[in-house]
């Protein structure tokens, strides 16, 4: 090829609301990966794209909705996951996915989560984690490393923060894994998994918010951060034996391996409301 | 992006494909993940800019032919701006 | 067997049964809620109940999993609804906001409770009224009724779903622990002759045209496109033009939320619920609701009968608020007296619409106000006439 040719269209765009691109997040940031490769899985899945549903809390994550082409729900601040297993239990047949990000599944959304996981609802979440509230500007949040600096934490965190594949697997998801924004090839495979996995299933990706996180913890660009991504992420042996839960902590700030893979992989019935048809003739007194 | 991969021993019989790359320059938001992370540093930074100021990439000279059309660029791109499709191969 | 969905007949039913066994007979088949006082029977019954009609019960982790449950319950396109107390009526505030914004219809029970804060879980109050009307941020408007019977408990969620359905909006059904708990003679009718108002939904097929946040009737209300059926419409809590996109600027907020009021207030009438006894002569007008007004009613009676021309106005419809009943009355009547469990709340609503002196007979909540209370406040402005201006004459 002499030189790139200008294209009309991307080969996703029939999947995406393309008279709202280009979109709001800023440059450098990882959101837009993620959202290509769920717009990739669902091509692949297999599933009429009218079958899908997407779900979205407050925050940075939470406005893919507004750019994907499906039928699509951005609600309250913490609260897809609710409104998701509401949606899903009368319409089963539709394949329905909580898009969010780390604050707003966790921390205000973090009863929620826990509690969809332990009834093991058969919904799929994609949890971008950016360290940080980005939206309002790049405060502390439930996953900020111990001591980093945020708008609200000037003098270093004082929290530990969650380490959300060793939660989830605690709370009960029967799939949890970890990539981040420069797997996406890896991404847009466990999403393609995930939708043929019933169940509560937990996808972290870590993504780049060099506005948020970044500029205020000497990574400043997004590119950076893919970079050290790039340099760091090694792939987990089986968890907690080969690798221990505690390795899976992330810390952005130092030069320690980033662990990634798939950390839970296993079968539990699905949460199912009662059915009488489905109970014993005794109790259809 | 130093590339280490070792030489395919069978890359005589194999067919490598050919890409072109193509741009919606107007998504562009100059991030530079497809020119960073372009395993055969096809991309470089242009100096031309879409309407809202941002540098999209274009093919480095040179690297005309240099496109395998792995689609890593479209992979890394957060705006839905840049793919490849393969062309006819070697 | 399956449960049938109406029981058609008489019963002997207590309150709360009967809110859900109307819920199921307006065609509720999806029901999340959280145990709290005095509302609990209302999920026991619909964990019984829903199973047998194909329906959906859950109890999820708090009141507000639990809204935001049903809202996309009934965002797939089920009729879903939630019941709870003053606590988790105040957890329920936000998202009453986002089905007010989505336009996603859905039920709300408050059996109300003495309050504030924990106040008195088993002993009746009606202070959440206000709250019902302005309880979540912002300009919007719901409909809430006041039921005073285990009949109405029935009746008005039906009526309550209806409403929601028809325009769209969350409708609040305000009880209280007192006609909660009681048990008292419901007559459910046959399935015919139980009202339904469907909902509005889009008659061109999904197709990139079809702009779901249009308002083309003069209702104001769009059609409502559920999920799963290919329209991919897009529903944000932000605010949003004609085709759902989000849309940050104040003339594109002032066009929706004008709608959102408006929409309400233009089909008011076919919300408004009243009752009126002995009013054709009253000088002296008794307004009250709830479990209140049963009080009210014997006072009334028991007024009449000392020859003083008393008549009561019993609010079914909360919001939208019967003003037109209240200006008519106005023309003949020489004073006012509200009658309600809480300090003065729906007291500020008669004010506006009437010049006359208003006086309030109040009880922070606890206790039913007896018919004596009412009485003396009648006969007080009947004796000294309607000099006195607005005095609060204490219950307690």
């Amino acid at each position: 090829m002499a030189h790139a040719l200008v294209a009309e269209k991307h080969p996703l765009d029939d999947l995406i609301r393309t008279d709202r691109m280009p979109h709001i997040w800023c440059p450098g940031c990882g959101i837009g990966i993620v959202m290509r490769c769920y717009a990739q899985a669902i091509l692949e899945s297999g599933i009429p794209v009218e079958q899908h549903v997407i779900v979205s809390g407050i925050g940075c994550a939470a406005r893919t909705p507004g750019y994907m082409n499906l039928d699509s729900y951005h609600t309250t601040h913490g609260r897809p996951i609710p409104f998701a297993t509401g949606l899903k239990l009368v319409k089963p047949e539709l394949m329905v996915t909580v898009f969010s990000g780390d604050g707003d599944l966790a921390a205000i959304g973090g009863n929620h989560l826990i509690h969809a996981a332990r009834r093991n609802v058969d919904i799929k979440v994609i949890c971008i984690n950016n360290f940080n509230y980005g939206m309002t500007g790049g405060q502390v949040g439930p996953t900020t490393p111990l001591g980093a600096k945020t708008t609200t934490t000037p003098y270093g965190n004082p929290e530990n923060p969650f380490n959300f594949p060793y939660l989830l697997a605690a709370a009960g998801a029967v799939f949890v894994s970890r990539w981040t924004t420069i797997h996406a090839r890896q991404v847009k495979e466990d999403i393609l998994y995930t939708f043929h996995k019933p169940g509560f299933t937990f996808i972290e990706v870590l993504a780049p918010c060099p506005v948020g996180f970044g500029k205020s913890n000497n990574i400043d660009e997004g590119v950076e951060e893919m970079w050290l991504y790039r340099r760091r992420c090694v792939l987990a042996g089986r968890v907690p034996d080969e690798t221990p839960w505690e390795a899976l902590q992330v810390d952005l700030r130092e030069e320690r391996p980033i662990v990634v893979g798939r950390f839970v992989d296993e079968e539990r019935p699905v949460y199912r409301p009662v059915r009488l048809e489905d109970k014993p003739s005794e109790h259809r007194g | 992006m130093k590339v280490y991969a070792r030489q395919p021993v069978d890359l005589h019989r194999m067919r490598v494909p050919r890409g072109q790359v193509y741009l919606i320059p107007e998504r562009c938001k100059g991030c530079r993940m497809c020119v960073d992370f372009c395993p055969q540093q096809v991309l470089q930074v242009s100096t031309a800019r879409n309407s809202k100021g941002y540098h999209y990439p274009e093919v480095t000279p040179g690297k005309e032919e240099s496109c395998v059309n792995c689609q890593f660029c479209m992979l890394m791109c957060p705006e839905f701006a840049i793919f490849s499709v393969e062309v006819d191969s070697l | 067997m399956k449960g049938r969905a109406i029981l058609t007949g008489e019963h002997f039913m207590h309150g709360d049964h009967a809110c859900t066994e109307g819920a199921i007979a307006a065609g509720c088949r999806f029901f999340a809620g959280y145990p709290i006082t005095p509302s609990t029977e209302i999920a026991e019954r619909m964990a019984q109940r829903l199973p047998e009609v194909g329906g959906v019960f859950i109890q999820m982790e708090d009141e507000i999993a639990s809204i935001l449950a049903i809202i996309g319950a009934s965002a797939a396109g089920t009729r879903a609804m939630s019941a709870t107390s003053g606590p988790g009526f105040s957890l329920m505030m936000e998202n009453i906001g986002l089905a007010v914004m989505m336009e996603i219809p859905i039920v709300i029970v408050d059996v109300q409770r003495g309050s504030p804060s924990t106040g008195l879980p088993t002993l009746p109050g009606q202070a959440d009224v206000m709250q019902a009307r302005w309880g979540s941020h912002g300009d919007y408007a719901i409909a809430a009724y006041a039921p005073w019977s285990p009949q109405e408990m029935f009746d008005l969620t039906v009526l309550a779903f209806n409403v929601a359905d028809r325009f769209r909006i969350p409708v609040m059904v305000m009880s209280d622990e007192v006609v909660g708990h009681m048990v008292e003679r419901v007559v459910i009718p046959p399935e015919e002759q139980i009202p339904r108002w469907e909902r509005k939904r889009p008659t061109v097929p999904p197709e990139n045209g079809f702009r779901p946040f249009l308002a083309e009737d003069d209702d104001l209300v769009p059609p409502l496109a559920h999920a799963g059926e290919g329209y991919r419409v897009h529903f944000t809590g932000l605010t949003h033009d004609e085709r759902g996109y989000p849309d940050m600027s104040a003339e594109t907020h002032h066009r929706l939320v004008t709608r959102l009021v408006e929409k309400v207030r233009r089909n008011a009438d076919a919300m408004i619920r009243y009752e009126g006894y002995g009013l054709e002569d009253a000088k002296i007008v008794v307004i009250s609701y709830g479990c209140t007004a049963r009080s009210a009613r014997r006072a009334i009676g028991q007024a009449r009968a000392a020859g003083i021309p008393a008549g009561l106005l019993r609010l079914i419809s909360l919001w939208p608020f019967p003003e037109k009943p209240l200006r008519e009355l106005a023309r003949q009547a020489e004073a006012f007296i509200v009658a309600e469990m809480n300090l003065g709340q729906m007291i500020c609503e008669v004010e506006r619409y009437v010049a006359q002196p208003v006086i309030g007979v109040n009880h922070a909540g606890g206790a039913m106000i007896p018919p004596a209370p009412i009485l003396e406040a009648i006969e007080e402005v009947a004796t000294r006439g309607a000099r006195i201006g607005r005095r609060k004459a204490s219950a307690g």
